[in-house]
């Protein structure tokens, strides 16, 4: 059977069509102003394959559950389903996309066991990556590409505030002192780390992990989260679509 | 409302046009939020009423009182005996706490990461929002929390009402001396303010009353343990945010009907949800009038509050007084004894609350606790810890939440609230 499955995310709606368990098309496009419409541009895009059920996530999924009569499932059972169904042995996924950051912990069967999830800022998440990206005059690909010329010890630069409009401000002073650029976005992704180790700590990490969402994408976060947790993280070959092929597998039943 | 009360406002020194707004936006809130759920009991028309008239109907009565008069006691904490005002013939009323309304004016005050239900009281107050603080003629503040504390100092800058109690922070001998004192001296204070006595005949009144009260809000959380629940989590909130402005006599009369009622529901075994489906204890941080948005988010995603352990709820009126006392002192005794079994935060160790949380989850078959803390509001967002802990020990799933009026977290809590409901979902499957 085909099914498909949509992830309304604060930055970019995910599309997947998977026929019994494979995906066979993707989309991604901006969210912008108008999810709903893009939403049903994707959907049409599709419409000539036929899904048999289609279920919505992310932080738009009422959207199409109150204008499609889609049903939704949250973005933390998606990404679990999509998750496992990747790697049939992962226990916990770490979750990090445009503006939440979620660490789930998965039983046996794959089903979730507990997670935490950022309050309401978008505090160490895609959204505070592009904006620091932006101030250090950096493509998001560049951005997180590994530097490791953070110096060790006590030489070690710091981040110290989370808060997106706080952070920008720091780094705009440590530009103004002459610190390189490199040495603050490997200050900004130690930062980011170690914030997400916080949530880490308090669900546990039981192997294997999975990193998932888009900000998996970004190297030297992957590399500084491995580091951290001193065991290997799971990336798929598009960790950014994980909990739309989820929402698509459970539309498949 | 059922008149045109604009006069009264006006003469009470209400900021009218302010008012008129919160008014509207309280309206439609209620619409959206109350009278939008499916199957509610009959017997929630009179709370719906008395919503509607929360600033018409019941202030004109306690203009009435005042002119007969009366004397108006506010209070923010249960800790604050209800007996001993009523024993004065005092009108004893919980203070407006519950809405982000005048933050800006509050926070010329206090800073802007105080919690949300210090900054409302104060709020409702410089923007002259709430008709009852107006009509107090003592305001009984409480050394709960720090917040508290600090803003009741202010507040009495304000106001030049402000009476506080000293609450302990330990149950010990010595705490126990002390607040027995503490409720001695409150009784003092209230013989000298309205210069009535407190009598043994008089306490006994209103002893019988308030724990007439009590009994009528604890018929109302044993019903709720029925599956399917006879009533929806938003409407028993409200009947406990009720019980703590109402005329506490007509109160008992219309919750004791509206438990007959749900009675014959549970008998029929008809509900609010399906039978079955996710049920959910809500434990944490008083959530006061009109406080509403957990339960919403929680029952909009389709389970079923079944109980509060809060202060509006479950600590309200979990004790009844010993009300075999045989002289005034031996009351002030029982009084004493009684408020100090109430389990909040502020004590340490609170090892009671831990209990209660159990035997709340197990009475009322709740497969879930959702832990709710007021953000800065630092006892309860530590005890989460120590909640958590026990949730884990009975094996039922816990979520966390810090939040405070606002809506902007709204996305956040839907999908955190609809991923725990979903993990309940499945454990009840497997």
């Amino acid at each position: 059977m085909i099914s498909a499955g949509i992830d309304i995310g604060s930055r970019y709606i995910k599309f997947v069509l998977a026929e019994d368990g494979n995906i066979i098309a993707a989309e991604k496009k901006e969210t912008g102003h108008d999810p709903l419409g893009t939403c049903h541009k994707i959907i049409a895009q599709f419409i000539h394959k036929r899904p048999e059920r289609i279920v919505a996530t992310g932080y738009g999924r009422y959207l199409l559950e109150v204008h499609g009569d889609i049903h939704a499932i949250t973005e933390i059972k998606a990404v679990a389903k999509g998750a496992k169904a990747v790697f049939s042995s992962c226990r916990t996924v770490i979750d990090i996309g445009g503006q939440d950051t979620k660490v789930i912990s998965l039983n046996g069967d794959g089903m979730v066991a507990g997670f935490e999830m950022n309050d309401r800022c978008a505090a160490g998440t895609g959204r505070f990556l592009e904006i620091m990206a932006r101030t250090l005059g950096f493509s998001i690909e560049e951005f997180g590409r590994l530097r490791r010329s953070n110096a060790e010890g006590d030489g070690r630069l710091k981040i110290n505030s989370m808060c997106t409009v706080f952070a920008e401000s720091e780094v705009v002073g440590l530009i103004a002192r002459g610190v390189s650029r490199d040495d603050i976005t490997a200050a900004i992704h130690d930062s980011i780390a170690g914030r997400v180790m916080s949530l880490v700590r308090r669900v546990g990490a039981d192997e294997e992990i999975v990193f998932a969402g888009g900000c998996a994408m970004n190297e030297s976060l992957a590399l500084l989260l491995a580091e951290r947790l001193q065991k290997p993280l799971k990336i798929g070959e598009r960790p950014d679509m994980l909990a739309a092929l989820g929402a698509a597998l459970y539309a498949a039943g | 409302m059922s008149k045109d009360y604009t006069q009264m406002w006006s003469s009470i020194g209400l900021n009218l046009k302010a008012h008129e707004g919160l008014l509207s936006v309280l309206g439609d809130a209620y619409k959206n939020i109350y009278l939008s759920q499916k199957n509610r009991p009959r017997g929630m028309d009179y709370f719906d009423f008395v919503i509607s008239e929360v600033h018409g109907l019941r202030i004109e009565e306690i203009v009435g009182a005042k002119e007969s008069g009366k004397k108006v006691i506010g209070t923010f904490c249960v800790y604050v005996p209800e007996e001993l005002v009523l024993a004065v013939d005092g009108v004893c009323i919980g203070l407006c706490a519950g809405a982000e309304v005048g933050s800006d004016e509050a926070e010329k005050y206090v800073p802007r990461n105080t919690c949300a239900l210090i900054k409302a009281f104060l709020g409702f107050k410089l923007a002259g929002l709430c008709p009852y603080v107006e009509l107090t003629d003592l305001i009984v503040g409480e050394t709960t929390c720090d917040g508290k504390k600090k803003a009741y100092e202010i507040f009495d800058d304000i106001t030049g009402k402000v009476y506080v109690m000293e609450l302990p922070n330990m149950k010990g001998e010595n705490g126990r001396k002390m607040w027995r004192s503490e409720i001695k001296r409150f009784a003092d204070r209230l013989e000298a303010l309205t210069g009535n006595e407190i009598t043994l005949e008089k306490l006994r009144e209103s002893s019988k009353l308030v724990n007439a009260k009590r009994k009528a809000l604890q018929r109302l959380s044993a019903l709720r343990a029925a599956d399917p629940a006879p009533i929806s989590g938003l409407d028993a909130l409200l009947v406990n945010q009720v019980s703590f402005y109402d005329d506490p006599v007509r109160f008992t009369a219309k919750t004791n009907e509206l438990c007959d009622e749900l009675e014959e529901r549970i008998k029929s075994g008809a509900g609010v949800a399906e039978r079955g489906s996710p049920r959910v204890l809500i434990s944490g941080s008083p959530m006061a009038i009109p406080n509403w948005k957990l339960h919403a988010i929680v029952e909009g995603s389709g389970a079923t509050v079944v109980g509060e352990e809060s202060c509006v709820g479950e600590r309200n009126f979990r004790t009844l007084l010993d009300d075999g006392f045989l002289s005034v002192e031996q009351a002030i005794d029982n009084l004493s004894e009684r408020t100090l079994t109430v389990d909040c935060a502020c004590f340490t160790p609170n090892t009671e609350r831990l209990d209660n949380i159990k035997e709340m989850v197990t009475r009322l078959n709740a497969g879930g606790v959702i832990h709710y803390a007021l953000q800065f509001c630092t006892p309860y967002m530590m005890e989460a810890y120590k909640a958590k802990k026990v949730s884990d020990t009975i094996g039922v799933p816990f979520l966390r939440i810090e939040t405070d009026y606002s809506m902007e977290d709204m996305g956040q809590l839907k999908t955190r609230v609809g991923a725990f409901l979903e993990m309940l979902q499945a454990r009840a499957r497997a």
